[in-house]
């Protein structure tokens, strides 16, 4: 059960979504509009509790007028708008965008992607055997977590959430340019000699599976990791008196990771190293 | 925010190069030593991280001294700004001029693009690696177009130190350019910025009447010749006189995307948001165009003069200009300008007399194309990577600093003194009826007299080259720039005016006339202008990061090829290209594919 903040009451304009005359509460983005509507447009840098990045461009719609796409995730709603969301020129580069990250990154463990493929008919390994990928080996350099960076698609998700959007540490961003841009510590040092505090935020909003638990990373390598076998369960973390909520994912009694849920008013998903990884005395059982 | 900084610390000279750029620290909060009054009070928050935007100039400081920018130089400056160390460290490997690893003193940056890869650069380059090996002190970078076409092949020394020295050779031979790079003081001096203007001191000119004829460095003949009259016409017509007049004009942007610069400013002057910024985006990039940096050389005191007047125009009292990092001489001619005009009280508190106040600074690049992108070039100055901001909302309203900013470049400010000393309806009796006014074109390649033209629009693409004196056997015309579009020999009757190039399916682009006659191999140029976007996209959106890598390696595969040979890739790079100017966030990635598809479909590149 979580709490659902009433805000204040905002005016509806309208527009036009697929021929479709909708209404959206003002400061709505297009795809606030379209999943109101039910309309499944794919997303992958977008995410629920941060400020849209539009950096992977793979919602954009047509708005009537418009010289470009323009990215759902991002642009605010107008009253008169029209916009279509399903257009061949859309479908276009949504499968041209799938194509050109499925051939360069690993994308094995992000969801709903597979599906997307199919439906857009991307065909990632027509830039031939020697397209460039990142190839990039995973960095285990600490007992918490694993970035594996040939699963990145610089979505700077884990970047706003270390930096000012929610956890304000700054320990991670984007360096170098273009196919060569990376995310990285400061001077591209172990995670162990960054600003890292641990809290695992970064791993909570990544798309991709690129930033996760040793926990997890390790029995994926096993092929032990099976989430139709995982259990989840919130709880209320005990280690101090603000009452982060806490998703314990539990597969064969053990608990395998630990995420948070992002409707929560107080943590949005966010939690401190203890939280989200101070989870072994739960189970040490001897 | 809860910095953490590593154990490097900065050598003395890496010290006492950010310290001669902010002042000593004054606590050990910020890199002193401790003292007994640091145990009382904490220095940081706001106030601190005002100055995130002095991170550029402070990684140039450490570059400029030692050549390269170490762990503990970073540390420090980012402790001097209560910059996190991660996120400098994403600035600094963002811009091409930095670099986070060792490397000797001095970088001889060769071109190796359009114009010079035309003239030669490739077997420059290889006479001057073979003299400048290991161990020589110098480190030889090949480098995406100087600006220098109209004398290329070019290549730019620089030896950090203190103070930094520079010495460009161009064009260069093996001997030159390592003379340069050796003793950059002993080189030869560069021509005067005339030289690129082969009209020059012919009547008629009006935004290169002063190239040639005044001295760049004084003020008095500045005025002399006219200077700071359009300045005392603005201040008699009143900010909305001067907006109606840049209006009437019919003035557009010369950036190449060509917006009504009336209405810029306009809508700029009108946001109720204080303050409000004016920019100049001299961050001029774009292969094959030289024209800024020649007025900027040859005239630079216009460029502090129309700035004032965008200034009091749109109510700045601030301006910032952005000069790419490529062009010292340009930067030494306009600090000396400014200097000069604040001396004299034509910048500060009371421009004129007048009561009114603007001041400007030169924020120099580092070495990155995207920069120019208005948004992009926002970032650059904050202190943040050059990368574009998402619009709406757009720079009038929120810009530079989140404020309302009139952004320009300098061809298009340049042309606001005319329009203020003619007046609107003689400044808009020049050209076409849509494309008002002189424009300037850049043209290089192969032609007899390389160099910026002042034509008034209308003329045709063969009067220019006529004029330029095109060489025989001619090939292709590149307009607007790698960013434009090739034309083909039979097309010169095109006449250059924004709307006739438009309806010929190009552009003038930013003015771009470069051209190749049939010893240019097309299909390395065209993998030269998909490097040329490999190597300068940002990396913020998927379709530009990898989609100019995909375009590449299409045209490394076709590079020898033809036909149905070629076909299958020609089929991919359109589709590709179509998702690029579709779904990239700026102008980059949407004009990355324009090059290339142009000379496939107007050249028969690949028949």
């Amino acid at each position: 059960m979580t709490v659902i903040p009433l805000g204040v009451p905002r005016r509806l304009l309208e527009f036009t979504l697929d021929g479709e005359p909708v209404r959206a509460p003002e400061g709505s983005t297009i795809l606030d509009a379209c999943r109101a509507a039910g309309k499944d447009v794919p997303t992958l840098c977008q995410g629920d509790t941060l400020a849209p990045k539009n950096a992977c461009r793979v919602c954009v719609v047509e708005v009537e007028g418009a010289r470009t796409l323009v990215p759902a995730c991002s642009r605010k709603a107008e009253p008169g708008m029209e916009v279509r969301t399903d257009t061949e020129r859309a479908r276009h580069s949504r499968k041209i965008v799938l194509e050109l990250l499925a051939s360069s990154v690993d994308l094995s463990t992000t969801p709903r992607v597979a599906e997307w493929i199919k439906e857009y008919e991307a065909k990632p390994d027509r830039f031939g055997p020697h397209a460039a990928r990142l190839n990039e080996e995973p960095k285990i350099d600490n007992e918490l977590y694993v970035r594996d960076y040939d699963k990145c698609i610089l979505c700077y998700k884990c970047v706003d959430a270390c930096g000012d959007q929610w956890q304000n540490t700054f320990a991670i961003s984007v360096a170098g340019r273009g196919f060569d841009a990376r995310i990285a510590v400061e001077h591209d040092a172990p995670l162990t000699d960054s600003a890292c505090v641990y809290c695992g935020n970064c791993i909570e909003v990544c798309p991709t599976g690129a930033l996760s638990f040793k926990s997890e990373f390790d029995m994926r390598a096993a092929g032990t990791w099976d989430e139709s076998a995982q259990t989840e369960t919130t709880t209320v973390c005990a280690y101090c008196g603000v009452g982060c909520n806490l998703t314990l994912h539990v597969q064969d009694n053990d608990i395998v990771k630990v995420t948070s849920p992002h409707d929560n008013p107080v943590t949005h998903g966010n939690l401190c190293i203890k939280g989200r990884f101070g989870y072994q005395h739960v189970q040490n059982r001897d | 925010m809860d910095l953490h900084f590593g154990d490097s610390k900065p050598t003395d000279e890496e010290k006492e190069a950010v310290d001669a750029l902010l002042g000593p620290p004054e606590s050990s909060w910020e890199g002193a030593d401790r003292s007994d009054a640091d145990l009382r009070w904490a220095r940081g928050g706001r106030e601190a991280r005002k100055r995130r935007d002095l991170l550029l100039p402070g990684l140039h400081a450490i570059n400029d001294r030692i050549g390269w920018i170490s762990e503990g130089a970073l540390d420090y400056l980012c402790r001097r700004l209560t910059v996190p160390p991660a996120e400098a460290y994403g600035v600094a490997t963002f811009y091409a001029m930095f670099s986070v690893e060792p490397r000797p003193a001095t970088v001889l940056h060769v071109c190796t693009d359009l114009a010079c890869a035309a003239a030669g650069a490739a077997g420059l380059c290889a006479g001057i690696e073979s003299r400048l090996g290991l161990g020589s002190g110098v480190s030889v970078e090949r480098s995406p177009c100087l600006g220098l076409c109209e004398r290329a092949p070019a290549a730019l020394a620089i030896k950090a130190g203190n103070p930094v020295r520079t010495a460009v050779s161009a064009p260069a031979t093996v001997e030159a350019a390592v003379l340069a790079a050796s003793a950059p003081d002993s080189a030869d001096e560069e021509p005067p910025a005339a030289m690129a203007v082969p009209q020059a001191g012919e009547p008629g000119l009006t935004l290169l009447s002063r190239v040639g004829v005044v001295d760049p460095a004084s003020l008095d003949d500045y005025r002399a010749y006219g200077g700071y009259t359009a300045l005392r016409r603005a201040f008699e017509l009143g900010p909305a006189g001067v907006i109606r007049e840049v209006t009437d004009s019919g003035l557009v942007g010369r950036g190449g995307a060509a917006f009504p610069t009336g209405r810029k400013w306009q809508a700029t002057a009108s946001q109720p948001d204080r303050p409000h910024y004016v920019v100049c985006n001299a961050d001029e990039s774009e292969p094959g165009t030289f024209k800024d940096r020649v007025i900027m050389e040859g005239d630079p005191f216009a460029l502090v003069e129309a700035m004032t007047i965008a200034a009091y125009a749109t109510g700045a009292h601030k301006g910032y200009l952005y000069l790419r990092g490529e062009y010292p001489r340009a930067l030494r001619r306009l600090e000396h300008a400014i200097a000069q005009a604040r001396s004299r009280g034509l910048l500060g508190d009371d421009v004129l007399g007048q009561g009114y106040a603007f001041d400007l600074e030169i924020r120099r690049g580092a070495g990155a194309y995207i920069c120019g992108e208005e948004t992009a070039l926002f970032n650059s100055i904050e202190g943040y990577r050059g990368e574009p901001r998402s619009k709406p909302p757009f720079p009038v309203e929120k810009g530079l600093f989140g404020k309302p900013t009139v952004e320009n470049n300098v061809e298009t400010l340049v042309n606001v003194l005319p329009i203020l000393t003619m007046g609107a309806p003689a400044y808009a009796a020049i050209g076409t009826g849509r494309s008002t006014g002189p424009k300037l074109f850049c043209v290089s390649g192969s032609v007899e007299r390389p160099g910026i033209y002042e034509l008034p629009f209308g003329a045709t693409l063969g009067d220019l080259l006529t004029l330029a004196g095109v060489r025989d056997r001619l090939r292709a015309v590149l307009l607007g720039g790698a960013a434009g579009g090739f034309v083909r020999p039979d097309e010169l009757d095109i006449p250059l005016t924004f709307e006739g190039t438009r309806e010929a399916g190009t552009t003038l682009g930013s003015g771009v006339v470069m051209a190749f006659d049939d010893t240019v191999p097309l299909p390395r140029l065209l993998l030269r202008i998909a490097e040329f976007f490999r190597d300068e996209s940002c990396g913020q959106c998927v379709p530009c990061r990898v989609g100019t890598v995909r375009q590449e390696e299409a045209l490394h595969r076709i590079v020898e090829r033809t036909g149905a040979a070629a076909a299958g890739d020609i089929a991919l790079l359109r589709e590709v290209g179509r998702a690029m100017r579709d779904a990239s966030i700026c102008g980059l990635g949407q004009t990355a594919w324009n090059a290339v598809e142009s000379a496939i479909d107007r050249l028969g590149a690949y028949e």
